[in-house]
């Protein structure tokens, strides 16, 4: 396929599309599908059918629209409606409404800072295009990027916009991408490989799944991008099993982006061949490591190893290797077709773009957004988020998983950036955020965080395995009103050891929840030892111990 | 190679090891197809048994320590055969502090089963998640392969007890 085969599949596709007076759009990712959005999207495809009118309406499923607690969504997109919790029984009255006033009874404000607050470029074709036809996905600028890439630009061209877009990588720790894909550029030719991490295990996120539900294309096209720009040809893949609709759709995407020669060997007339294989995750934390993921798709258990060397200089089978994670990829399409400056003049001098958050837990508006770098927690949660359900109090936001800290509210006033946050002893992390009121008791939940760290260590190296083990014990022991003082001692020794002689991230990270809610919630832990109660409720006690004291 | 392959015959004449076999060839009978043929002996016969990793083992010509070391690594793949009903109740952040610690002590002390066990007569089998992803439906849980959420434990457990008691209607 020519640049003009391609611009003339966009415009009739636009075309096809034009002719409908109405856009219905439905919700099909998998918290809109939980709630039964099939049989929604159906019983309106019917109501629309039974009118008889041609090119009149046109019903589509479409990818996350972002109000998880609202599903199943649909919008209107001709009149930017937007209805919530919409049953199979509601369709006669929206399609009666068409072009009409809005149906009342299940209307969502659409002025809500939820929406307007929002900046999308990973997402903005989430909830726009139906993820399982790439034609919709070429109708929005899709595969543009990978086009001008491969016709106008050389590879170093293409590694400088990223450089210069600023953009860090989205899976937690920050790297700036620009420099990672240098290096992997730089190593001398042969075999080198491309892998995208998709094993999204953070408990508390699912940034990475909504996009790849809603908009797998996106994810192929930046790494086709990725994979010119490094000289690969090799694709991996590294998708959770825990996610069989996103595997559905990306093994669908591939299929169609091969068809049109969008994948696969001399794509649209060019010497550049890139091939994507999915590789199914099988439950296991550590795998969102690097070098374990890799471990993984080489068959093996995903046992990180020592770095350096890093995965850009050996890692799959021993060739150079460029990981990025969903999310980074996602960004990329749009740096190329927009210019890298276009991307850094969004957010803060250090982090660059817009970051996805999944918000969940004690807040009213749960769900999916994309916020530019540098808006302060405050605006999220409260503004964005809605605030808190039922008059309850604001405790803190936990961000960043089992790797990241609890924020107290003293801070919500910060901006959100990689920097920012780690210092105040949390992590950006993947998008996790989860807000908890006063009925969370901070104690238990680093017990929590510590029982995922053990149980998903991977017991190579002994800090990790010993120690979360260890100070998973002491926290049982708060709990259960047995601690002493000296508990308290011994966990925050251990919590040194364990960050400062751990072999990969796991361990490297496993005691921030224990060290941030130490620090901020200090006398949480101080009544559970000494005066054996719990404030929030939620720990059992010995019955009476806590009154003798 | 194919001729001494050839000799190694499926554990059995079930048409779902030839599922299995297609795996295998895909990926060119190589070592790293482990993770990916045990997926689709999972996905066949709903668990992984002896039989399964010791011909998986030997057509991959992997140790069989190998085999068992990965299967048993990943929590996803499991050694024991399921319940006639799943639940998987997911543990993920949002659903913790949203009440799921009760769902699970719900059904043991309804059914006395722990996660990761079977009921004796095999009706139903409880499971945990790490994190289902969907957090906006917090607490959720899997119900037979469907996403149920949104709902406080207690109404979670009634949906359960609702599912069980159809199915001893129906009998």
């Amino acid at each position: 396929m020519t640049f003009e085969d391609f611009g003339k599949m966009a415009a009739s596709a636009q075309e096809v599309e034009e002719q409908y007076t109405h856009h219905i759009n439905v919700c099909m990712a998998a918290g809109c599908l939980s709630c039964q959005s099939d049989l929604t999207k159906e019983a309106i495809e019917k109501e629309v059918a039974s009118r008889g009118e041609d090119n009149w309406c046109l019903v589509k499923g479409v990818g996350c629209l972002g109000l998880c607690k609202g599903g199943p969504l649909v919008e209107i997109e001709s009149a930017g409606v937007i209805y919530e919790a919409v049953a199979a029984s509601d369709a006669k009255d929206i399609v009666d409404a068409l072009g009409k006033k809005p149906v009342k009874r299940i209307q969502c404000d659409e002025k809500a800072p939820f929406f307007t607050r929002q900046v999308k470029i990973s997402l903005e074709n989430s909830g726009v295009i139906d993820p399982d036809k790439i034609e919709d996905y070429i109708a929005r600028e899709g595969y543009t990027g990978l086009l001008t890439a491969l016709n106008e630009m050389t590879p170093q061209e293409v590694q400088q916009q990223v450089e210069k877009s600023g953009l860090r990588g989205r899976g937690g720790a920050g790297f700036p991408t620009g420099l990672k894909w240098g290096t992997v550029a730089k190593m001398a030719g042969g075999q080198k490989y491309v892998i995208c991490n998709a094993d999204e295990g953070d408990p508390g996120a699912f940034m990475d799944r909504s996009v790849l539900e809603s908009d797998p294309h996106r994810v192929l096209e930046g790494m086709a991008i990725a994979a010119y720009a490094v000289g690969a040809n090799t694709g991996y893949l590294y998708v959770r099993a825990e996610y069989p609709l996103a595997v559905k759709r990306l093994k669908n995407a591939i299929r169609q982006a091969e068809r049109l020669g969008l994948l696969g060997a001399n794509i649209c007339g060019t010497p550049f061949q890139f091939n994507v294989e999915i590789r199914l995750g099988a439950g296991a934390f550590v795998c969102g490591e690097e070098t374990a993921l890799i471990s993984s798709i080489e068959g093996n258990r995903g046992i990180p190893r020592p770095r350096p060397p890093f995965p850009a200089q050996s890692g799959l089978w021993g060739c150079p290797t460029l990981i990025n994670n969903v999310e980074t990829f996602a960004n990329i399409a749009p740096i190329i077709r927009k210019g890298g400056e276009w991307f850094a003049g969004i957010g803060t001098e250090k982090s660059k773009g817009t970051k996805v958050f999944a918000i969940a837990g004690r807040v009213e508006n749960t769900g999916l957004i994309e916020v530019p770098m540098g808006i302060t927690l405050r605006d999220i949660i409260f503004d964005i988020g809605g605030g808190i359900p039922n008059g309850r109090k604001f405790k803190a936001v936990q961000t960043g998983g089992p790797s990241g800290g609890c924020i107290p509210e003293e801070y919500l006033d910060m901006p959100v950036d990689y920097e920012s946050l780690a210092k105040v002893g949390s992590i950006m992390g993947s998008g996790g955020m989860i807000v908890m009121d006063d009925t969370s008791c901070m104690v238990d939940m680093a017990r929590f965080f510590m029982e995922f760290c053990m149980t998903e260590s991977c017991g190579k190296c002994v800090p990790c395995r010993v120690g979360t083990r260890q100070m998973y014990d002491i926290l049982t022991k708060m709990t259960n009103g047995s601690a002493t003082m000296d508990d308290l001692a011994l966990l925050e020794e251990l919590c040194g050891m364990v960050k400062s002689t751990s072999l990969c991230g796991l361990g490297q990270t496993a005691p921030n929840p224990v060290v941030s809610t130490l620090r901020y919630f200090r006398e949480e832990y101080l009544a559970h030892i000494e005066g054996k109660t719990c404030p929030a409720g939620v720990c059992e006690m010995p019955a009476g111990v806590g009154v003798s004291i | 190679m194919p001729s001494d392959l050839a000799k190694i015959a499926a554990p059995s004449d079930d048409k779902r090891w030839r599922i299995v076999d297609a795996t295998m060839r895909r990926h060119g009978r190589q070592p790293h197809a482990l993770i990916e043929t045990l997926h689709t002996v999972q996905e066949a016969f709903g668990y992984l048994d002896d039989d399964a990793l010791q011909y998986v083992a030997a057509i991959l010509r992997l140790p069989l320590s190998k085999v068992y070391g990965v299967a048993t690594f990943y929590h996803f793949f499991t050694l024991k055969p399921q319940g006639k009903h799943t639940c998987v109740v997911c543990m993920g952040t949002a659903c913790y502090i949203k009440g799921a610690p009760q769902i699970v002590s719900g059904l043991e002390s309804r059914y006395g089963v722990t996660t990761g066990e079977t009921t004796e007569d095999g009706e139903l089998s409880v499971l945990s998640a790490r994190c289902l992803g969907s957090c906006g439906l917090a607490p959720a849980i899997v119900l037979d392969g469907d996403v149920v959420g949104r709902l406080e434990p207690s109404a979670m457990l009634e949906r359960i007890d609702g599912m069980m008691q159809k199915e001893a209607v129906a009998v």
